[in-house]
């Protein structure tokens, strides 16, 4: 019997989608077989960010309301032979699949697979609750920034009053320069207002823009550091305590010069 | 480059990231209390409970409130008092 876990945030342009990409494409890496889910009818991107685009013929609205059986709708990766896309619709709204449709598939994804990982769409509408409604646990994607540290809080709210308990933080596009400037919020400043358990940070960094250019999820990339900070979420999705990564920018000449004039 | 000036002689007031913090801490108690009045309900029925151990009040006129200005959110409450419970401080 697999997982059903969702992939949230709220507030739109945090990274939900390329975070789903990254966890389902590194838990497929390890072994398992895993099935990406897109709920975002209308606005579909999973199948764009995994490169997946070309390939689809049915999709998620299909599969609910009995146009199709899920195996015909099913994408397969086009680098893991274990890992599957069930692409949104896009000709249709949210509206036209419900929370009981989403039980369903959830159950009968959790017969065929290890882990679905479910993509949602921001804001707290019919989408987000049909996102939720088979879910057996929850990832918060939040970026250092007030307003998706807000929606976060909102969200964790919705989530545990749906008898989702315990959702998981990742905070991702930290910036550590900015940090150290105290310009951004840090770690402890989030889990402090958030108060939920963290679960991987993610930093700011440009190969997730030429990953997602190519259709490539990050996490397949050893040489980047998001890609680093995937593996490392992924491998504790899956249970395993695994250390933060360091993200210590190196201090540089202005730092060692106003240390030695002693104002810092 | 003014901004820079003060950083570099240690002059910044307050860092951007604790104002982050801050404001979002206030609007957080605020937003967070709006998503439950049953919850407000609840501490309301509680505290009358506990006042009820020391003096009679006027239920009816209870006012209870979180209101918020810039700096801070306080839970307001104003509680007409009837009488002293005189009993209560026999028993002590």
């Amino acid at each position: 019997m697999g997982e059903v876990i969702v992939v949230t945030s709220g507030k739109g342009g945090v990274g939900k989608t390329t975070t789903s990409a990254n966890i389902g494409t590194g838990l497929a890496a390890e072994g398992h077989k895993v099935v990406l889910v897109d709920t975002d009818i209308g606005l579909r991107n999973l199948d764009v960010v995994m490169g997946l685009e070309n390939r689809i013929v049915y999709d998620l609205v299909d599969v609910t309301s009995g146009n199709c059986r899920l195996k015909q709708a099913l994408i397969k990766d086009k680098r893991f032979t274990n890992l599957f896309l069930l692409p949104a619709a896009q000709t249709k709204d949210k509206t036209a699949v419900s929370p009981e449709q989403m039980k369903i598939l959830a159950e009968e994804l959790k017969e065929e697979f290890d882990y679905a990982i479910i993509d949602c769409p921001a804001g707290i509408e019919q989408g987000f609750r049909n996102a939720i409604a088979g879910a057996d646990r929850a990832v918060v994607v939040c970026t250092p920034e007030v307003s998706a540290v807000r929606d976060a809080d909102r969200i964790i709210g919705l989530l545990e009053a749906s008898e989702l308990r315990n959702p998981k933080l990742i905070i991702n596009r930290l910036r550590p320069a900015m940090v150290k400037r105290g310009d951004m919020m840090d770690i402890s400043d989030i889990l402090d207002i958030l108060a939920i358990e963290l679960i991987g940070v993610v930093p700011e960094d440009e190969s997730i823009v030429v990953s997602t250019n190519r259709g490539e999820p990050a996490v397949m990339d050893q040489g980047s550091k998001a890609g680093e900070a995937y593996r490392r979420i992924t491998r504790r999705i899956k249970g395993e305590d695994v250390p933060l990564m360091n993200l210590e920018v190196p201090s540089g000449i202005m730092d060692r010069l106003k240390r030695l004039v002693g104002i810092r | 480059m003014l901004e820079f000036i003060s950083r570099m002689l240690g002059r910044e007031s307050a860092s951007s990231k604790t104002v982050a913090k801050e404001r979002l801490r206030l609007v957080l108690v605020h937003d967070r209390a709006s998503i439950s009045p049953a919850m407000l309900n609840r501490l309301r029925e509680d505290l009358v409970k506990v006042i009820s151990n020391y003096m009679e009040i006027d239920e009816a006129a209870l006012e209870f409130n979180l209101c918020q200005d810039d700096r801070e959110v306080a839970l307001v409450a104003n509680i007409p008092v009837v009488k002293m419970k005189r009993d209560y401080a026999a028993k002590v």
